[in-house]
């Protein structure tokens, strides 16, 4: 027999040991092949759940004026297909904002349409808004100020242009004018500007005392653009959340197994297999091959049953090149088998250095975007994300599955995933303490 | 024949093995026999393959074992102390796969796999798991690990460590057959019943160093100076244990 063929026959037989074991524990093959698909599904969920639409912000106006301009604010923001509005006092609402039911609380102050209207005209005295919000939904903040703005600047143009108060504001100004204060020229200017309003308005409401219609059109300044949006996927295929969370639960648990793997070699050591495998006349490398390749073979399983399993239950498609996709499967195999070698050459005793690894693992996955999308992230941070093997695979991923990205999307992935392949054998091979004969 | 010649190794600071050096004739029995930490495992180590030796070198029928993949370490067969099993798997498993690392496969592998197991008795249970096993099985099994690939010498480190008298009995029978079909036999023990029932020729190791290297007759004559004369027989006569505490001291060794 061949020196080759026997070193082969050795591998084949230390890789169908490791597969015996693996398949052999029923707690090991759940762990490893259901819950990811399970909590991939969760986090799908939670992220979505398949629908393109996400759900109502759930939020209070406490209209403690009762203006026009406050109840047109109001009806405004119950409008918005984005919120779900109620409307309560002060303390009940606060109440709900500090135990989570709501997210946000807008509070608009008694005189709030008398002193909305005096400033749009001349810019001082402007009323003070709160939004009471959840500390822990902090981007809630932003999206109701901006819909709060829009309906603000509608609701007090509005009346000066339409309502009833509206001439009464106007005049207040005509009269500020008169009093002096401002250079004449502008003054004029002003003056001419406001008497054509005040016109404006007087004629907005005759119009509407003789025509329902032309009430419900009532003038006003509005934001000079429609909204629309357009979500870009590959081709027709809608964005699907669960491909996200399959990737990230993929990848996380993926490495977890690789963890194992690297455990597996330092007990190995503490049983003393490793000194019967080592008497026997195999190349480090062949022992150390076997280990790569079992659990990368391992790693494709679990990816396998991950994504057969997220497409039939979730409808998780590769959209994207599927050479891309194998590449890319691949080369994330060969970094979580690196990575198991990694933690036994420069692991200590298998338990301490199971803890270490799996935390070292769940900070690798949360900070590579595997548990919440990494743009939320400061940006100092994405980019400084981009040096761990797990931001690469879960994008790659990503993008050859619902973003249905092409080959060349995949190319870089594979080969930066190869890149940590090599930097993690290097340094395990350098490590590995091959004359440890027992930890 | 097995010859070890200068054998050195250190770990760190702490000198281990120190220049030792014996010969294991074919077909005979050898024991090496130390306090614990005195080297004997190391010099089992650096014999099979697992440890490099820092100088020395060790021929087993004059041919050297000088790297990972030597042709040498197929003349070994090595029983480590701890048991070298995998417990998940059945008795055939894992003689199937330790066989497999030698390079043996097909129907010879299936061969040798049922004759080791006739040799250590355990045919009847070779489909069941291996932690189903008792502490003597066991250790009969991680003996059968060592004789798949036909030896001509066998390194056993302590295998009969926490196994009952009947186990210890079954183990001696089966050293004793293999002694009898031509293996050279090396063989580290605590017991000095051991030795004496099973060795031709003790070496005694303490600190790295061999102390003595004879057969039980030579090593008892050693203390039976003019001035302690042997005995005819009775409990003053010199025994292997009072030649090793002679040697070796009376102070514990806790390492």
């Amino acid at each position: 027999m061949s020196r080759s063929t026997g070193r082969l026959g050795a591998i084949r037989a230390l890789v169908s040991v490791d597969l015996a074991l693996f398949f052999r524990d029923r707690r090991s093959v759940i762990l490893n092949l259901v819950t990811p698909l399970v909590i991939a599904g969760l986090f799908g969920m939670v992220f979505g759940g398949g629908k393109s639409t996400p759900g109502k912000l759930a939020i209070v106006v406490i209209d403690q004026d009762g203006s026009s301009i406050s109840q047109a604010v109001t009806t405004g923001l119950a409008a918005e297909k984005t919120l779900q509005v109620t409307t309560m006092d002060e303390a009940a609402a606060r109440e709900l904002v500090r135990k989570g039911k709501v997210r946000a609380a807008v509070l608009l102050p008694p005189g709030f349409g008398e002193a909305a209207g005096r400033a749009f005209l001349r810019s001082t005295g402007k009323p003070r808004v709160d939004v009471l919000y959840d500390p822990s939904q902090p981007y809630t903040l932003p999206m109701v100020q901006g819909l709060l703005t829009q309906q603000v600047f509608t609701a007090v143009t509005q009346e000066l242009f339409g309502g009833s108060d509206g001439t009464r504001l106007i005049d207040e100004s005509l009269a500020d004018l008169d009093a002096g204060g401002t250079d004449p020229a502008t003054a004029t200017d002003l003056r001419e500007l406001l008497q054509r309003a005040r016109r404006l308005n007087q004629r907005s409401r005759a119009d509407a005392a003789n025509s329902a219609d032309a009430a419900a059109r009532r003038g006003g300044l509005s934001v000079p653009f429609e909204l629309g949006d357009a979500p870009v996927t590959s081709g027709s295929t809608p964005y699907n959340p669960y491909a996200h969370a399959v990737a990230g639960m993929g990848v996380q648990f993926i490495l977890m197994m690789g963890i194992e793997a690297g455990v597996a070699l330092l007990l190995l050591r503490r049983r003393g297999l490793w000194l019967r495998l080592k008497a026997a006349p195999l190349a480090r490398g062949t022992l150390l091959s076997a280990r790569v390749i079992s659990a990368a073979l391992l790693s494709l399983i679990m990816l396998a049953v991950l994504y057969i399993g997220s497409g039939l239950l979730f409808g998780v498609r590769i959209n994207g090149s599927l050479a891309g996709f194998l590449g890319i499967a691949a080369a994330f195999a060969l970094t979580t088998a690196a990575f198991g070698l990694l933690i036994a050459a420069v692991g200590g005793t298998p338990e301490a250095t199971r803890g270490l690894a799996i935390f070292a693992t769940l900070v690798m996955v949360l900070l590579g975007g595997g548990w919440v999308p990494s743009f939320l992230f400061p940006a100092w941070l994405q980019q400084a994300s981009l040096v761990l093997p797990t931001s690469w695979a879960i994008g790659g991923l990503e993008a050859m599955t619902w973003r249905g990205l092409g080959i060349g999307e995949a190319l870089p992935v594979i080969a930066a995933l190869l890149g940590f392949t090599a930097t993690f054998l290097l340094i395990a091979v350098w490590r590995f303490r091959w004359d440890s004969v027992r930890d | 024949m097995l010859e070890v010649r200068d054998l050195s190794k250190s770990f760190g600071d702490r000198l281990a093995v120190a220049g030792v050096s014996f010969v294991a004739d074919t077909g005979r029995t050898l024991g090496l026999l130390g306090p614990n930490g005195a080297g004997k495992s190391t010099i089992v180590n650096i014999i099979a393959g697992v440890l490099r030796a820092d100088a020395g070198d060790t021929r087993v029928h004059g041919r050297v074992i000088d790297s990972d993949t030597s042709p040498a370490k197929r003349l070994i067969g090595f029983v480590p102390q701890d048991l070298a099993l995998y417990e998940e798997l059945s008795a055939r498993h894992n003689l199937r796969l330790f066989g497999s690392l030698y390079g043996i496969t097909g129907t010879e592998l299936e061969t040798r796999v049922a004759a080791v197991l006739d040799v250590v008795r355990l045919a009847d249970r070779a489909g069941e798991r291996v932690e189903s096993f008792s502490g003597g099985m066991k250790r009969r099994l991680n003996i059968a690990a060592a004789l798949l690939h036909e030896p001509s010498v066998l390194l056993l480190d302590e295998p009969t460590v926490g196994v009952d008298p009947q186990s210890r009995n079954a183990i001696f029978d089966t050293l004793a057959a293999l002694r009898e079909r031509g293996l050279t036999l090396i063989y580290t023990t605590h017991y000095m019943e051991e030795a004496e029932r099973l060795c031709d020729r003790i070496v005694i190791i303490d600190h790295g160093r061999v102390l003595a290297d004879d057969t039980l007759a030579g090593l008892c004559a050693r203390v039976e100076t003019p001035a302690r004369p042997a005995r005819p027989a009775g409990p003053d006569r010199a025994t292997l244990e009072s030649v090793f505490l002679e040697l070796t001291g009376r102070s514990l060794r806790d390492e």
